[in-house]
This record gives structure tokens, sequence and C-alpha cells, in this order.
């Protein structure tokens, strides 16, 4: 067998073994199922993410061309009804398994010392994605889109005295329009992504670096 | 379990996964490949008989113009590409439908009475009613178009380009 003498070539090299140890065979304590939903939801992530750039290969974010091309992707390409299905339940089931996680997070206090930094970025994490959904829900620019993004954008107008600059800032102008879905689009596709992956890497590396709490006991 | 000791359990899990994530990979890996080359799939070329409308709006020997447009659609983009066709009905069931397209480069020819030709406005190149080429730089005839009755309706084929 040739990998019998190229594994432990490259191994000498990248450390692959360490890796391997340090990430999955790492020492954890008894726990449950709860504690499957942060992994369930970095598979989501990288679901999305896959879904997502392969959905970029057809989606237009111009006004008169959207709708068109979702059309498109949903009738005219193969799988292409597969592909947006699975981004958007995907999109749905990854902001439950994102609470549910976080829930559990919380009643079993695993935010306290020293894992402060791992739920800090987690609420970040929570926000981001809360963030990619209500971007992502513009982008078809059918009814439902051009209907929730006034809403959801006046909510941040009500902010006192900035409230309308953070309104004028998030729409690009006073009302919706190309310039809108073109900067959601935007921070759909590259700006919160960019936090999402950078976020998970700091979440990741102190899950690994701090391992992960017990359930908690009775005298705990 | 009289072979048991030939399989551990860690490589009996090891290879069960292994199977596993292999026809995941290959149920969420084929669609995609599906998906990334769909339009290559789709995008053979198809051709369309036309109506050009009945013989009988055709005088004979005269060179008639047709115009008609098609709409091509390319995923979520239409475009509408005008055609332009002469109709010369000669002797008996003789018919010749030629296109407008100058051979040489491209250009609008367009028929006169008068001298009974074809002429190009770009680089003037005349071809009789016929289509063949008179004068210029044209390097063959005017193109044809493949033609059918069906019912008194003159019908041409269109390649779609």
């Amino acid at each position: 067998m040739i990998s019998k003498r190229v594994f432990p070539w490259l191994d000498e090299r990248l450390g692959l073994t360490t890796i391997y140890k340090t990430t999955l065979d790492r020492m954890v304590p008894k726990v449950n199922w709860w504690f499957t939903l942060g992994s369930a939801t970095l598979f989501l992530f990288v679901m999305q993410l896959v879904t997502g750039i392969m959905l970029s290969v057809y989606y237009v974010p111009s006004p008169d061309k959207a709708y068109d091309s979702i059309e498109y992707i949903m009738t005219g390409v193969a799988f292409g009804w597969l592909i947006r299905g699975i981004h958007h339940w995907g999109a749905t089931l990854m902001v439950i398994t994102v609470f549910i996680h976080m829930l559990r997070v919380f009643f079993y206090a695993a935010y306290k010392y020293p894992r402060e930094i791992t739920w800090t970025t987690g609420v970040f994490l929570l926000l981001a994605t809360l963030g990619m959904g209500f971007t992502g829900y513009l982008l078809p620019w059918y009814q439902n889109a051009y209907c929730a993004t006034p809403a959801g954008t006046s909510i941040a107008g009500r902010v006192p005295r900035i409230g309308d600059f953070i309104l004028r800032a998030l729409r690009g102008g006073s009302d919706l329009s190309a310039v809108t879905l073109a900067r959601f689009f935007s921070a759909h596709i590259w700006m919160l992504p960019a936090v999402i992956i950078a976020l998970i890497g700091v979440h990741l590396y102190l899950v690994i670096r701090l391992g992960i709490s017990s359930v908690p006991k009775e005298n705990d | 379990m009289a072979r048991s000791s030939n399989v551990t359990r860690r490589g009996f899990i090891t290879s069960v996964m292994a199977f596993a994530g292999s026809i995941m990979g290959v149920v969420v890996g084929l669609p995609i490949i599906g998906y990334l080359i769909s339009p290559a799939l789709n995008g053979a070329k198809t051709d369309a008989w036309v109506p050009v409308g009945k013989l009988d709006n055709y005088p004979p020997n005269v060179p008639t113009q047709f115009s008609f447009t098609r709409t091509k659609v390319n995923g979520w983009e239409k475009t509408v590409n005008s055609y332009s066709v002469y109709v010369l009905r000669g002797d008996g069931d003789k018919i010749k439908v030629l296109s407008t397209v100058c051979t040489h480069l491209g250009c609008r020819v367009s028929y006169s009475k008068d001298s009974d030709t074809y002429a190009c406005p770009c680089h003037d190149a005349r071809f009789s009613r016929e289509g063949v080429v008179l004068s210029g730089p044209p390097p063959r005839p005017m193109d044809q178009y493949e033609t059918k009755m069906d019912n008194g309706t003159l019908f041409i084929r269109v390649l779609a380009s």
C-alpha cells in the first residue's frame, strides 16, 4: 500500500496525527444529546456555505432579474430546486439549532469561567446567524421579502436620535430599492459569512482548548 | 461468532462510516455536478419551422420581403432576434427563400425593383433576383432557407442561433 509510505511522510511534516488527536480524540465528559447541537449547527453552516455558493452561480442581485433568476434555478436548472430547498430549509433549521444550543449552554451554566469568551463569540454568532436570515430573506425579491425588509429595517429606525440614519444606512436610501438589494446581497454572501467564519474559528479553538463542561450535578 | 476475531469493533465502525460517507458524498456530489453543468446540457441547438404566410400572398417572380422575430431564452434572460427574408415564387411551384444577410460581412441587403437586384449598402455588392453574386466582394450566393408547404402555408426552417 502506497499510503503506508506516503502518510507517515506527510504526517511527519504536517502533524496530521496531532491535529486528529487534539480535535477529534480529545477527552470529553459523559454528556447527553443536547451537547450535539453545536456540531449540528456547524454541519448546517457548511451546508449553507456549499448550497449558497452553488446558488450564486445563477442568482442575480438586481430588482428586475432577481426573481426571474430564482425561477430559473427552480424550474430550469437540474437539481436547482434541491439546492435552493436545502438552503431555504437549512437556514430555518440553523436558527433553531443555534437557539437550542444557546439554551443548553445557558441552562447548564456552561458560559461560566473559563468559558466567557466562548459564550460571547457565541452571542455574536447568534446575531450574525439572524442577520444572515434577515438579509437572505430579501434576496428572492418577491412579495414576502418586499414586505418583510421595510418592516425589519424600520425597527432599527426607532432607535432614538440616530434611528433615521441607521435606517437609511441599512436600506442605502430612504426607501427599499436596487441599492438595498445589492447591499443585502453583499452582506449575505461576503460580510456576514466572513464574520461567522472568523467567530467559528475562535469559538471552536476555545471549545478544544478549554474542553466542554460536564452536565451540572446536584451540588454544583 | 466464529469470525469475529477478524474484524475489530473499531475497524468495523470505520468501514461502515467510510461506506456511509461515500454514499452521502455521491448523493450530494452528483446533484451539484448536474446543477453546474445543466445549462451545457440544455444548450443544444434547436431548429424550428417558421410560417411565413400563405403562398398566394406572394406574387410570382417578384422577391417579397417578410420579417419576423424569434425569442430566445437564455436562463432568466429573453433575447428577441429579428429576421428578414425575401420570398421568391418562381414559375410553377418553385419557391426560393433568401436570407437578407449579405454573405460578405453580414449587412442587410435590399431588393430594388428598378435594377431587379439585391444591393448591399456596405460594400456595394449586387446579387441577382435568384441570389447569385453579380458584383462585389461576397464569397458565395445569398443563403437559402429550407422550405416546405403545409396546407397552402409556406414554412421555412430557421436554425436557432
